[in-house]
């Protein structure tokens, strides 16, 4: 397994690991020991440089996954951090405190995820949306093609096709 | 900065926790919107600026102007459809967004795209690096009012859209680099045009020095602006031409090197007083380093071979479930695409990390203060930040 | 969908007391703006006159420099001698009071759209939009994005589409001259479409702008 692995795994609970590439790894952690892991990559690993932090909808398995890439620059090497969240009423702990600007990807998240961080400066603001007053737009459950008819006047004229349906009908107009 | 011998006494005093307590009726302070519509502002976004005087006590930055939701647009297409999308979400160079997702599909459906389709994706990526930094020479000198600047780098950028042009086939959004491959080879006497370009683009380069670095106006005004102190790069993570001018060799081409850079010759350009002038001059040797770069690109090019790999029929593509990220330094800094798939035939979630990200919101907001308002719009140019990858 | 609550404290009538101390009464959407509706401005009395003006006009395109989306780019190019659109008396202006034509250029989402309103509605009679790339004309690319238009004639007075994604400076050269065409044929009409049909772009308009903030005209 990957060194970094060997050295984190008897200090904090991982869960799942994947090693996406020699530089590029993936763990899994409980919430609750993410302020931690985070101080030890930074302080003594040496990952001091946050490169995005956001969210990805699992729907299916009611969950949001939180990612938190951070990279090592000496070392030339990234971990992304996934936290499992409940999809309702999800609530993270900030971290603008261990890096200033993850409070401007806190506020888009509470935005676009409905994901909250209280205590984090300036995420009740809007952010990118003004106005807004349907779901969180990133949710999967939130449909963008329906809202877009519903709400905009659409010009008459445009035609869609399934791409796999309509070649089919191009390549063979008489059937297979 | 330290011609003005402002009178600090009225000014507002932060509270324990860095808050400042403006009280806008008092009649002391004044807000001041800057945009969208401004000519001094960088594409469509508005700055809040509070003022005292003529010395700004808080800024905030708004941004979403150009909001368009890729992230969710590209949720219901299938991996190809995003294809001719993702170069829309950063105008000025496009190309940076057809690489990072070319290659986060490629990785994730374990394809490897051919040695030469590699050395002309690095072409494109160099050009259009050159293109965004002759945008941003002729932003920041006109900022200052040297206006002629933006009409001598406007005109050599033309002459590198004419290359694209003869490229792609399209002048802004070239749609070359797809995943697989790129879509094509270099067209006939493509050397030999692009050498032309590149000696114009050195003598107009030459011209700028001269009249802009040189110019005593900008230097008096430039010098010692807009400080970033090299301990707020990690923390407000600052990348780029910002970083290296803050003497940090922060390049992803050489840190992690990607495509063919491991075979070109070249170091990072560093300055060291991590003002405006240095970020500028910074920029500029960039610039000359690509310039370098394509001829070495030009030299070291393989003349044929296959220019796509092997790729499933895009009607029935799937990719299992799986993340990754990929990183590239573009002409602001290092450019990112987190993508996550789950095996159907479009990708769960699509990030995209632009360097004016944080340098648009958090840095700006800290390094407008006690700035004044005329230099507001040179600091921000500075900083070379395009709304459209914050907000996507 | 739920509705919100998003009124701002900022707009609300309020009292304020000024630097010298004298108190005085806010109300910052009736105070600062005019509030009488647009009105159509009806051609000259004979015709030639009207025709000299329209001359004049079209031999005048001042853009307003509002770089509302992508097409944007294509602007640099034009203001340099290469395409060099001074020549046909077209010029930027950096504030609506000086400008004549507000070109749209590119997709418009729903924030900027407010701001183009005003911008638009700040301008000075005679003016001229112009909508520039696909995007304009049905979504574009963005068809199915929540966030953009996919008209722009139901929210402002369009006279001129220019259409590619994105349109080269010699497109936008070309439909410059269109417009011109137009102009002085007499039919770019725009701004008295506003006025006469102004009850419906405002019901377009606020149809999608839920947080409708502004005066009804802010002239």
């Amino acid at each position: 397994m990957h060194p970094l692995y060997e050295r984190l795994k008897h200090l904090f609970p991982l869960d799942e690991v994947t090693e996406q590439r020699p530089d590029l790894l993936f763990v899994t952690l409980p919430r609750e020991h993410l302020r931690s892991l985070l101080l030890h990559l930074r302080d003594i690993e040496g990952f001091s440089h946050l490169v995005l932090l956001t969210a990805v909808d699992w729907i299916e398995e009611g969950q949001f996954q939180l990612t938190y890439l951070l990279h090592n620059r000496p070392k030339a090497q990234d971990i992304g951090v996934r936290i499992k969240l409940a999809r309702d009423s999800a609530t993270m702990e900030s971290i603008h405190t261990l890096w200033p600007t993850a409070a401007t990807y806190q506020r888009e998240l509470r935005e676009m995820f409905g994901i909250d961080f209280p205590g984090s400066p300036g995420v009740e603001e809007d952010f990118i949306l003004e106005g807004w007053i349907d779901l969180p737009p990133y949710r999967r459950d939130f449909d963008t093609k329906k809202f877009s008819d519903e709400n905009y006047n659409h010009r008459p004229g445009r035609e869609t096709h399934d791409p796999a349906e309509y070649m089919k009908q191009q390549l063979y107009p008489n059937g297979l | 900065m330290g011609i003005f011998d402002a009178d600090r006494s009225q000014y507002p005093t932060p509270g324990p926790d860095g808050s400042l307590d403006i009280d806008l009726t008092s009649g002391k302070y004044l807000k001041l919107w800057q945009g969208p519509n401004h000519p001094g502002i960088t594409g469509n976004m508005s700055l809040e600026l509070i003022v005292c005087g003529d010395e700004v006590v808080k800024g905030t930055t708004h941004v979403g102007y150009l909001h368009r939701g890729f992230e969710k647009l590209m949720e219901r297409r299938t991996f190809i459809q995003c294809f001719p999308i993702v170069c829309r979400i950063c105008v000025p160079e496009p190309d940076f967004n057809e690489y990072c997702y070319a290659a986060a599909v490629e990785e994730l459906a374990g394809i490897q795209a051919p040695e030469r389709a590699n050395w002309i994706r690095t072409l494109i990526l160099e050009m259009g690096r050159i293109n965004s930094y002759l945008m941003y020479l002729g932003g920041q000198a006109g900022a200052f009012g040297l206006g002629v600047i933006a009409q001598w780098t406007t005109y050599v950028r033309d002459l590198m859209l004419d290359r694209f042009e003869e490229l792609s086939g399209a002048r802004i959004y070239h749609m070359f680099i797809l995943p697989g491959g790129v879509r094509d080879g270099l067209p006939d006497g493509f050397e030999q045009r692009m050498e032309e370009t590149l000696r114009e683009i050195e003598e107009t380069l030459q011209q700028v020095y001269d009249v802009m670095f040189c110019n005593a106006v900008f230097k008096k005004r430039a010098v010692g602006l807009g400080y970033v102190d090299p301990a707020w790069i990690e923390p407000y993570g600052i990348t780029g031409p910002v970083a290296r001018a803050a003497g940090v060799a922060n390049d992803v081409r050489k840190d992690q090197p990607y495509l063919v850079y491991p075979e070109l010759d070249f170091e990072p350009v560093i300055g060291h007083d991590s003002d405006l002038y240095t970020r500028a001059d910074v920029r500029r040797r960039d610039l000359l380093l690509s310039v370098d770069l394509i001829r070495q690109i030009l030299a070291g090019m393989p003349s044929d071979g296959p220019l796509m790999a092997e790729i499933p029929s895009v009607l029935h593509w799937r990719i299992p479930r799986g993340e990754t990220y990929i990183r590239g330094e573009c002409s602001r800094g290092e450019y990112g695409y987190y993508l996550v798939t789950d095996g159907s035939g479009y990708p769960r979630r699509v990030n995209v990390r632009g360097p004016s990200y944080t340098h648009a919101v958090a840095l700006f907001e800290r390094l407008v203060v006690n700035v004044n308002i005329s230099d507001v719009a040179a600091l921000l140019v500075s900083l070379h930040t395009y709304p459209p990858e914050i907000e996507r | 969908m739920q509705s919100k609550d998003f009124s701002k404290a900022e707009l609300q009538k309020r009292t304020v007391t000024g630097p010298d101390g004298v108190e005085f009464e806010v109300d910052p959407m009736r105070d600062y703006f005019c509030e009488a509706p647009p009105t159509v401005m009806p051609p000259a009395y004979i015709k030639i006159v009207e025709d000299l003006f329209n001359w004049a006009r079209a031999e005048s395109i001042w853009i307003l420099g509002f770089g509302t989306g992508c097409g944007a780019i294509e602007m640099r190019p034009l203001m340099t001698p290469r395409f060099d659109a001074y020549r046909y008396g077209i010029q930027w202006r950096p504030t609506p009071r000086q400008a004549n034509l507000f070109v749209i250029s590119g997709y418009l989402s729903v924030k900027t759209l407010k701001r183009a309103i005003r911008s638009y509605e700040q301008m000075q009679n005679p003016k001229y939009v112009v909508g520039l790339g696909s995007c304009t004309i049905n979504g574009g690319m963005y068809w199915d994005s929540y966030n953009t238009i996919k008209r722009l004639d139901d929210y402002l007075p369009v006279d001129l589409y220019i259409t590619g994604c994105m349109p080269r400076p010699e497109a936008l050269l070309q439909g410059f001259m269109d417009l011109k065409k137009v102009i002085r044929a007499g039919n770019a009409e725009g701004a008295n479409r506003y006025a006469e049909n102004f009850a419906w772009y405002k019901a377009n308009q606020k149809q999608i702008i839920h947080d409708w903030d502004m005066p009804e005209y802010s002239w």
